[in-house]
């Protein structure tokens, strides 16, 4: 069972990034081993669509579950289509919000709690 | 934190006046302009500049001729038209979609970073200002607004500030798209012309789209007060509250001549009607 | 003849100023007017068109054949826009995001995508007396205009004028709007909002290679800034109409401004004649 969380740095105890599509870290815990590895965000630099090209990311990585702050409609309709769960209203550090989430005090997120920044067009 | 974002759909309804008397009277803030295609805020607000970075656009194609065989692909692909005779790539035409650089049989196709604008930091004496200029021609993608919020935010955290008010584009494209995320509430800025319904419906029906949440004002509402009340039904199908009637006033124009925020210049109905708006504001925003 | 009315700035008066010149060239000789601001297009609140032909305006997007995806994942590789995702069991599209550049279905190794086709807007056709109308409007939530702008485009008549109502700005859609046109009418007002963006849009014009003048709305007969502006760069300024609030009161209830001032038409006519004897007439496509 792996867990990723938003974070601003490569540390478990980082701060966590209110971002999802922008956020420039992500560590992936694997509950089973304790193991935690940061994995850097590489949707910060595309230029639009980041949240979708995260969500791929995660997805790639084989993630089962997601914790954030905000998210956004596209980003969370492909973690939800890939069987990703995603809580939200995380804060604190990395290693106090994987606490909540194994409190079970973290909600589950069904809908974007952020509009979307509608991509990024010609117009 | 909050932020309020203004918009108009139609442009020249007075959405950049109001955000400069709203710099005024609000103490302890960040004033971001999003209209990166044509910034006036910073006409007002008298800013110094701090600094400045460049703002990266998509990648453009460059093909370089001496791995070139000729071979038309690229030409043949390009649904942009932008690589000319002499496979020339014209930057304005080319999108940065790469498909020729994937699809060139001998790797001459080079993508290139590309200045598309520049993002700026400035001071005024009514707080921080953040502004941007896109590049003429440029693909005003909604990318460089994101640049001018983010930075706003961060400058309104780092600073604790309790608000940010946004200068929004004019329209309904992706420029005004990327002003809405996040957004606390959205002021629309109406006036009571046939146009400014038609546009006031379109925005209300984006802001609906994007969930977000709205009020709208009302500039010039003693010229047509027949359109103003067909304005506020619209407001009311759409359960938006209605904060602000500014009358039409032609001190404004001399206000925005002289390069100074209306709030300081005017007196009489359009003084009480924005001091009005902003305590209507304060309320929906919940600020102290 | 195509000529462009444009602005960095909105709400300078661009439409006031289009539709006007539009009723006056009407007096004399045919004439089509395109609306190319299609997120707000505003042109038949003024001139008021019977409409006769509507049509909708597609782009190509991929269409994913899932019986011959690999879900390889190059498709969402290759995509600049980031409007493909591959998933374990499927590939999502993200159509608002996609740019229809056919980068998946060219380069999709299976051979599993082609071209499919998602409205953006449409395109309205009718007529204004003897004012031919066309306009583009975008639909709500779609965030990609020029192609909309293009469609509109297509319908300029070669031989008669055209007026082109270009967006407020200078960037992507303004260009496609004003690109090709014989000479572009920049309208501003004497503030220093209207300067600072007459700067910018004489720039694009500039950039264009399309010949322009200006001319000054909302003037309060103090218009010394544009003037120097003009001097400075060289270009006409063609004519000043004044504050006056009859046409606004006019502008707010659908109301040409030549209707409210009819002796207001001199300048247009005048705006006419000018072009005639400069030869951008001649430039006739």
């Amino acid at each position: 069972m792996k867990v990723a969380v938003c974070a601003q740095d490569n540390h478990i105890d980082a701060r966590v990034d209110p971002r999802f599509g922008r956020c420039p870290y992500f560590i992936v815990v694997d509950l089973d081993s304790g193991n935690w590895e940061g994995v850097q965000n590489t949707g910060t630099q595309s230029s639009g669509g980041a949240g979708v090209q995260t969500a791929q990311l995660l997805v790639n990585r084989g993630v089962n579950v997601v914790l954030v702050d905000r998210i956004g409609p596209n980003a969370i309709e492909v973690l939800g289509r890939a069987g990703i769960q995603v809580y939200g209203g995380i804060h604190g550090t990395v290693s106090q919000s994987l606490e909540s989430y194994r409190q079970g005090k973290l909600t589950i997120l069904s809908r974007a709690n952020s509009p979307s920044h509608g991509g990024m067009g010609r117009g | 934190m909050r932020e309020v974002v203004v918009l108009s759909g139609k442009g020249g309804t007075g959405k950049t006046t109001v955000s400069g008397s709203l710099a005024v009277l609000a103490s302890n803030k960040v004033m971001a302009d999003c209209d990166v295609d044509a910034a006036n805020l910073h006409l007002l607000l008298d800013p110094v500049l701090k600094s400045s970075s460049p703002f990266y656009g998509l990648k453009k194609a460059t093909i370089n001729h001496e791995k070139c065989l000729g071979c038309n692909l690229c030409i043949h692909l390009c649904r942009f038209d932008a690589i000319g005779p002499g496979f020339v790539v014209d930057p304005v035409l080319c999108e940065g979609c790469a498909v020729c650089y994937h699809a060139c049989p001998c790797g001459a196709v080079e993508m290139i970073e590309h200045v598309a604008g520049y993002l700026f930091l400035s001071e005024t004496r009514y707080g921080p200002l953040v502004h941007a200029r896109l590049g003429i021609a440029e693909d005003n993608s909604g990318k460089l607004v994101a640049a001018v919020r983010k930075e706003a935010r961060r400058l309104a955290e780092e600073e604790k500030k309790e608000l940010i008010i946004t200068d929004g584009p004019p329209g309904i494209g992706c420029p005004a798209i990327s002003c809405l995320s996040g957004a606390d509430l959205v002021l629309i800025i109406t006036e009571p012309t046939f146009s400014g319904r038609h546009d006031l419906e379109r925005v209300l029906e984006l802001a609906k789209h994007f969930g977000c949440r709205a009020a709208v004002c009302i500039n010039k509402w003693d010229l047509e007060p027949e359109n103003s009340r067909a304005l506020e039904s619209l407001c009311n199908r759409y359960s938006v509250p209605l904060v602000g009637h500014l009358p039409y006033d032609e001190s404004v124009m001399e206000a925005v001549k002289s390069g100074r925020p209306v709030i300081q210049e005017c007196s009489g109905p359009m003084e009480e009607g924005i001091l009005a708006l902003w305590d209507k504001l304060k309320a929906l925003l919940e600020l102290r | 003849m195509i000529i462009a009315v444009a602005s960095g700035k909105g709400g300078t008066g661009k439409t006031t100023v289009a539709s006007s010149l539009a009723l006056v060239a009407a007096e004399k000789g045919e004439v089509w007017f395109l609306d190319c601001d299609v997120e707000e297009p505003n042109g038949h609140i003024m001139l008021k068109p019977h409409w006769h032909r509507k049509e909708t305006v597609r782009v190509p997007v991929p269409e994913i054949n899932r019986e011959k995806c690999t879900l390889c994942g190059r498709c969402a590789e290759v995509c600049a826009f980031h409007a493909l995702v591959v998933l374990p069991q499927e590939v999502m599209l993200f159509p608002t995001m996609c740019h229809s550049c056919g980068g998946c279905w060219h380069l999709c190794p299976a051979g599993a995508i082609s071209p499919g086709w998602r409205e953006i807007g449409r395109v309205e056709e009718g007529s204004s007396g003897k004012i031919g109308f066309v306009h583009g409007r975008l639909n709500v939530g779609e965030a990609i205009s020029p192609p909309l702008i293009q469609a509109v485009k297509k319908r300029i008549r070669p031989g008669v004028l055209n007026i082109v109502d270009a967006p407020p700005g200078t960037s992507c859609p303004v260009i496609r709007a004003v690109e090709g046109a014989d000479f572009c009418l920049l309208v501003t007002e004497p503030t220093p909002f209207g300067l600072h963006d007459l700067k910018l849009a004489y720039e694009m014009a500039t950039q264009l290679g399309v010949p322009c003048g200006v001319a000054v709305n909302r003037s309060d007969g103090n218009d010394d800034p544009v003037r120097q502006f003009c001097h400075t760069n060289n270009v006409p300024l063609l004519f000043q109409l004044l504050q006056d609030r009859e046409v606004a009161r006019g502008y707010a209830r659908g109301i040409p401004a030549v209707e409210v001032r009819p002796e207001w038409k001199e300048h247009f006519s005048a705006l006419l004649a000018f072009l005639e004897k400069e030869g951008y007439a001649r430039c006739a496509k």
